[in-house]
């Protein structure tokens, strides 16, 4: 494939190799390989409909999405032979495009009752409301939020920009070794999409992965990726360092596109 | 199969029978069965008097067909009405109850032992056709407050319970009133003097025990001026493939400024699966708002039998008078409810609130009917009506039968509705961040249910939002 980057895998804490992926009888994926190791910021470009969200998903678990070949291994666990409550507890998290509303339920309700099914699987005590308080003024600290939407029901009535802003809460909170975004940054505003990419960078740390997808280069402005992969037509067609999001932010996707027609 | 279909499947928790030797009348109804309860409870002549009107009227009326529930017909001849563990114990002394039924009680969480009471809380625990304990009553007479068995209420307290009962729900209303009112047995019976506070929430336990039965309870309530009470019952009974009659009368009255709130937590044998056995519930509340600032709210937490029909109301006479119906009506199986409020406007600037929530799952069918009437006379009646259904699944039904009756123009009226399923992606979502499936459908539903576990006491609103996960249990897989 042109251009393409080899890179060393020993190590890794995720691993897909050769992923294919249907919903309702669509392939979406039709080969996909990525090794991310921890530490590391990968981030995946790619056009409208190329498959981004539909690998975030499926590696999140959800079950509209059916896997017809190839691996994924988390932390040397079949990743996909785990529930997505499992995958959860083992460290797994996604912070959604389109974050749902539950009604009648706080924030901090739910974020708490989160926290101890993790804790609980670590063996550690659950957390009483008063414990959890600390804990997550401490986080909403470190990530230099504020706890202003905990009170309020789960997503409901939130704008677009408080919607992504609390997944990225719930990220600081729930602590994940994996962390899987996606497009967080779409529709936000910049002041919004700085806090983000500032909340994640105090996020980063050697024993974390990120894998962030997007459609824009934008984002990649305030948080620096180690690799980028660009997705089309359900397969990566290209990685490389930093320098390949502005490429594309300045050439667009086509070229890639043909690329793979011609290839 | 989707993670939502197949919850549902969950055994019953109260199935059990206790083991007892209980004294049962035949079954069959006339007016011998009928002398033969009356002489059982050693009521005066008025009483007796008063059933069999009420069983005479029964004869010409016909059982109502105009719900929304199918069943087969029920033969009142095969039923026995009357049924009490034997050695009944003497009312006040609770050492003597049988172990047997205290055991009974506490396996249902109902400790009758007053030591191991429930913090500030007063019960009536009814077994089959008699009140077996009523606890705290001695407490609750230092402050004029009368809380007893109702059969003792016609013995002792004559003159309240032959100037109230039938009141609110006349001995001819319905079918199943005036079938109640001629061969009621036990329930409870409340009397909450002027400027009293009641200072225990009270409480009423209903166990159905033995078989070919009916449980016909009573509970009348008096609050008078100024006064405020807060009642709350609960039910369950044994797993069997026969289907039970439990037809019951309630009626409130408040009177200037007096306030009663009160609370079901209504947990009778569903039915299995396939839709065998399970009680039919066909009951008749309603509270009259006599006096002026009055005010009588209903909750109830409907999750039991194998068909509810009940419509708890309020009568809206006194002036400013407010009532209140806040619901969460669950079917699964293959449950049916047809269950609702009635409010009635009379008084100037009278309001009612309606909060409705029905959750069907597996093959239930659920359904909202509500009558909100504004009389001529109610100058400035305001009512809020608000109706929300969830389907989990795709096999079970919602349905909603608002009438609105309004004969006085400045009313004001509003109705909110709306039905939603629970869908994949919510329980992805909390499933994500590490709660299992049935958490994450336990949450969603508590959410929806919120309004009105908020409305009830403290204990029993843990106590519900847990009945909920029980019941719902298995519906996700």
């Amino acid at each position: 494939m042109p251009g393409k980057v080899k890179r060393e895998t020993g190590n890794a804490l995720l691993e897909v190799k050769g992923l294919r992926v249907a919903v309702a009888g669509n392939e979406i994926l039709k080969g996909v390989d990525l090794a991310i190791r921890a530490g590391e910021v990968h981030a995946i470009m790619g056009p409208n409909g190329s498959g981004k969200s539909t690998l975030a998903q499926v590696l999140a678990g959800h079950p509209a999405y059916t896997v017809v070949a190839g691996s994924a291994t988390y932390d040397g666990k079949d990743l996909l032979a785990l529930k997505p409550e499992e995958r959860a507890r083992a460290g797994v998290f996604l912070a959604f495009q389109y974050p749902v509303e539950i009604r009648g339920i706080t924030n901090s309700y739910f974020l708490r009752s989160a926290l101890n099914a993790l804790r609980k699987e670590r063996g550690e005590p659950e957390l009483d409301p008063i414990d959890f308080l600390q804990v997550l003024e401490e986080r909403v600290k470190a990530i230099g939020s504020d706890d202003a939407m905990m009170n309020r029901p789960v997503n409901e009535g939130f704008s677009g920009g408080e919607k992504k802003r609390n997944e990225i809460l719930q990220l600081a909170v729930l602590e994940p070794r994996m962390a899987i975004l996606d497009e967080t940054d779409s529709g936000l505003d910049i002041d919004a999409l700085k806090t983000v990419a500032h909340a994640v960078n105090q996020l980063r740390s050697p024993d974390r992965a990120f894998l962030i997808v997007t459609h824009y280069q934008r984002l990649l402005n305030y948080i620096k990726p180690d690799v980028v992969h660009v997705l089309a037509d359900g397969r990566i067609v290209k990685t490389g360092g930093p320098e390949l999001a502005l490429e594309l932010e300045a050439k667009g996707y086509d070229w890639l596109r043909d690329g793979v027609m011609v290839s | 199969m989707t993670s939502i279909e197949a919850h549902v499947q969950q055994p019953y928790k109260y199935g059990f029978v206790t083991d007892i030797e209980s004294e049962v009348v035949p079954a069959g109804l006339n007016e011998d069965v009928i002398r033969l309860i009356s002489a059982k409870k050693g009521e005066p002549e008025w009483m007796l008097e008063w059933r069999l009107k009420a069983y005479r009227n029964w004869l010409k009326l016909s059982e109502p067909h105009w719900p929304n529930v199918k069943y087969g017909p029920i033969d009142y001849q095969a039923i026995s009405y009357y049924a009490a563990p034997k050695q009944r114990p003497k009312l006040d002394s609770l050492d003597q109850v049988d172990p047997k039924l205290v055991q009974t009680f506490e396996k249902l969480g109902i400790p009758i032992e007053e030591q191991k009471r429930l913090t500030g809380v007063a019960v009536d625990a009814v077994f089959d056709s008699v009140s077996v304990a009523t606890t705290f009553q001695a407490e609750l007479a230092k402050y004029g407050v009368i809380f007893c068995p109702i059969s003792q209420a016609i013995r002792e307290h004559a003159d309240l319970v032959q100037k109230y009962l039938g009141t609110v729900v006349p001995y001819n209303d319905n079918f199943f009133a005036a079938l109640n009112s001629g061969v009621f047995t036990d329930g409870s019976f409340v009397y909450v003097p002027k400027g009293v506070r009641c200072p225990l929430e009270l409480s009423t336990y209903f166990r159905i025990n033995a078989s070919a039965t009916g449980q016909f309870e009573r509970t009348l309530i008096i609050a008078d001026e100024g006064s405020y009470v807060s009642y709350l019952e609960g039910c369950s009974a044994p797993t069997r493939d026969e289907n039970q009659l439990h037809a019951a009368v309630v009626e409130l009255v408040a009177f200037d400024n007096a306030q009663i709130k009160y609370s079901t937590i209504q947990n009778w044998y569903p039915g299995d699966e396939e839709g065998r056995g399970g009680i039919y519930n066909f009951v008749t509340k309603r509270g009259k708002c006599a006096g002026r600032n009055s005010k009588i709210s209903w909750t109830q937490v409907e999750t039991g039998s194998a068909i509810t029909w009940k419509y708890p109301g309020c009568i809206l006479q006194g002036d400013n008078s407010i009532g209140e119906f806040y619901s969460v009506a669950v079917t699964s199986h293959k449950q049916q409810a047809d269950t609702g409020t009635k409010m009635i406007h009379l008084g100037k600037n009278t309001r009612s609130t309606i909060v409705s929530k029905g959750i069907s799952a597996g093959r239930g069918q659920n359904t909202y009917r509500g009558l909100v009437k504004i009389m001529k006379g109610a100058e400035g009646a305001r009512n809020y009506s608000q109706c929300d259904s969830m389907l989990i699944g795709d096999k079970c039904g919602a349905h909603t039968f608002p009438y609105i009756d309004v004969r006085n123009s400045t009313a004001i009226m509003e109705h909110e509705a709306s039905t939603s399923k629970i869908g994949e992606d919510q329980i992805f979502y909390l499933r994500q961040r590490g709660l299992s499936s049935e958490d994450a459908v336990s949450m969603i539903v508590n959410g929806f249910c919120k309004e009105v576990f908020k409305e009830l006491p403290m204990e029993f609103a843990v106590e519900a939002t847990r009945l909920l996960g029980i019941s719902l249990e298995g519906s996700v897989g």
